[in-house]
């Protein structure tokens, strides 16, 4: 019944007009930003952050988590009409989503996505709902330790899933706790990396980094083709957009699947949705009748990732917002947000900011049901979003990186550094090394130095502290295990190498 | 050189390594330099130190199995694509330079005349257009609506 009245206090926060004129314009933008390939979530609201200050907190998360969610259901726009994926997490939905229109299917596939994100998206929200006080209540018993050991558990995760390189990954994550060590120390006044300038004091801010490791480098990356795709013909109105029964009655597994799929590979960290959506899709295929015919047109193989991919979207809210532990580089940008208001997610979030998280709930309720009105019948306009070339959307992303950066504290030295990371950012993209290490290990850096140093002064210098608490000693555990299990496969699979060549 | 030797040292990752492995060796000598522990327990120095080693060690792990592993059969490296895209960088770079002298709203037409005449070869008329287009936009949306204070040249703006 708790649960219930809170949502109901979270209600009237969501639907007081400026709040839902900003859960509009986060969707709306998410929307808009899911259609073009190119530019992912992540991106967008690292680049919009900075103009959200002097917005009320609770109104600038609900439009960011606007942007969030509603990217999702613009991703597989691009997907069905140019089998390109507009988000990593729609790279699965070209397989059947493509071939559906190639069929003549394109509003009905475009129509499944979007019930398929509908349904699976409110299924997310009402599992953050019930999934995340308890959870809260849980960390109430977590000190320093279990804070640090939790953090490696989460960079554990993120790096094992973050690339096909474990070694790129922890590189990359060691750069990112690197950077947020640069600037005066947390327990000393001792100024760290900052090569003998005063600018470098207050460190790195993180809307640099973020701004530069993901608007840049897409825009750079995506700066090496000229050529652009061809897009099938949008059907028009919305008879020709809604799936047939049957084609419904299909996928009424495939909704279950990616809501329950998509909602615990989002609550664990690194997961994220593209791998929500590939398992998704992976069990569909496993469980059908017909798996023979997944990859020619069926609609159950674009409800499944669909669905998959927006239900992690409320799963990947719990850790962050019940443990302050960002699962992906989009979370880890949202809990930058949360810091740079002066909020703290963590187990006291939802008992100190009952408005903010509650209204949050809410408006993602609110949020999912505006997605769903605007991409059933305004697909065909949202489609005419790629009609736009390139070469004007280009210098617009970096206009307005430019804009964001300089914003944060009107100095021309981050612009100089925007640049710098743009480089890296871009450098990573050729050389594979994944970026969303190297965001967490900045976002969490800060953090997991001091819970390190603070559970050492708790132990007076005793390592054991973090081995000797049931809990730390456990994620710990977990965290060893995940990191050295691609070693034990390796090393298996040189000796079945060896052997097979030996024999 | 021999091009076998030429051929590994090329490789992104053995390079990317030892530019790393470099950095490791960076954070290890500043770490040295601050409190390892204090009186009141771990300092400055302490953290940094133990990322600082497992960056050298992994980097250098990194630069070993690259050097050792053959190269990939197929995988070419598209340069004209990664000539374009460092030139776009170099000219991003030198735009954030123009910033003082010049103000952001110069800074970014420059910028969206050379994308558009440039890099996508456009008419003069077309990048010209876009370019006042972007520009107005820019302003009317972060200085007049938003009231963002963005670098001004000169000619105030």
């Amino acid at each position: 019944m708790d649960v219930l009245a809170n949502l109901g206090h979270g209600f009237v926060v969501a639907l007081q007009p400026l709040n839902l004129f900003w859960c509009f314009a986060g969707v709306f933008l998410g929307t808009v930003v899911g259609v073009m390939p190119g530019l992912g979530p992540a991106a967008t609201i690292a680049m919009l952050l900075p103009l959200t200050f002097k917005m009320p907190p609770t109104s600038a998360l609900i439009m960011l988590a606007g942007i969030y969610y509603g990217a999702k259901y613009g991703g597989s726009t691009t997907a069905i009409l140019l089998n390109v994926p507009g988000e990593s997490a729609s790279v699965v939905t070209c397989l059947d989503g493509y071939q559906m229109a190639r069929k003549g299917r394109a509003g009905a596939a475009l129509g499944i996505a979007a019930i398929a994100s509908f349904i699976a998206g409110t299924v997310g929200v009402v599992a953050l709902m019930l999934v995340a006080p308890p959870l809260a209540k849980f960390g109430l018993a977590f000190s320093s330790p279990e804070y640090f050991a939790l953090m490696v558990l989460g960079l554990a995760m993120v790096v094992l899933l973050a690339g096909e390189s474990l070694v790129k990954a922890l590189l990359a994550m060691l750069v990112g706790l690197w950077i947020a060590g640069m600037g005066i120390d947390l327990f000393s006044d001792a100024s760290r990396f900052t090569f003998g300038n005063s600018e470098m004091l207050d460190g790195v801010d993180f809307v640099i980094v973020a701004i530069g490791v993901f608007a840049l480098s897409e825009v750079f990356a995506n700066m090496e083709q000229r050529e652009e795709g061809t897009m099938l013909p949008v059907p028009k109105g919305l008879r020709n957009l809604l799936p047939t029964l049957e084609e419904l009655k299909a996928c009424r597994f495939a909704f279950l699947n990616g809501s329950v799929v998509g909602f615990i590979i989002g609550v664990l960290p690194g997961a994220g949705s593209t791998i929500a959506s590939f398992i998704s899709y992976g069990l569909e295929k496993a469980v059908s009748k017909h798996p023979e015919k997944f990859g020619t047109g069926v609609p159950e193989g674009v409800a499944a990732p669909e669905g998959a991919n927006n239900s992690e979207t409320g799963g990947a809210l719990v850790p962050l917002l019940t443990l302050g532990i960002p699962g992906s580089g989009t979370t880890a940008i949202l809990l930058a947000a949360f810091v740079l208001w002066g909020l703290k997610p963590g187990p006291l979030m939802i008992q100190d900011n009952p408005e903010l998280f509650w209204g949050l709930v809410a408006s993602m309720y609110v949020g999912n049901v505006m997605l769903l009105v605007l991409n059933l019948p305004l697909i065909p306009l949202f489609a005419q979003i790629l009609k736009l070339p390139s070469y004007l959307l280009y210098p617009i992303i970096l206009g307005i990186s430019l804009v964001g950066v300089y914003t944060v504290s009107s100095s021309l030295f981050d612009c100089y550094m925007l640049a710098a990371f743009g480089l890296l950012g871009y450098l990573m993209r050729r050389l594979d090394y994944p970026s969303a290490p190297l965001i967490l290990g900045l976002v969490l850096g800060d953090s997991m130095e001091r819970a390190l140093r603070q559970s050492l002064m708790m132990s007076q210098g005793d390592l054991g502290i973090l081995v000797s608490r049931p809990i730390s000693a456990t994620m710990l555990f977990l965290a060893v295990l995940l990191l050295i299990m691609p070693l034990f496969r390796k090393v298996n699979s040189w000796r079945v190498r060896a052997i097979e060549e030996n024999g | 050189m021999p091009v076998a030797q030429k051929s590994w040292f090329l490789k992104g990752d053995v390079v990317s390594g030892a530019v790393l492995a470099a950095l490791g060796v960076y954070i290890i000598s500043e770490a040295r330099q601050w409190n390892y522990v204090g009186p009141e327990g771990p300092g400055p120095g302490f953290f940094p130190l133990w990322y600082g080693i497992a960056m050298m060690i992994l980097s250098l792990w990194l630069v070993v199995v690259s050097a050792v592993r053959p190269a990939a059969a197929g995988a070419k490296v598209d340069w004209t694509g990664v000539g374009r895209a460092m030139l776009v960088w170099a000219v991003f770079a030198i735009c954030t330079v123009l910033l003082k002298p010049l103000g952001l709203l110069t800074v970014l037409a420059l910028l969206t005349l050379f994308i558009v005449g440039v890099m996508y070869g456009k008419p003069l008329k077309i990048a010209c257009a876009a370019a006042a287009g972007t520009t107005v936009g820019f302003y009317l949306v972060f200085t007049l609506a938003l009231n963002v204070g963005l670098p001004v040249g000169p000619l105030g703006f």
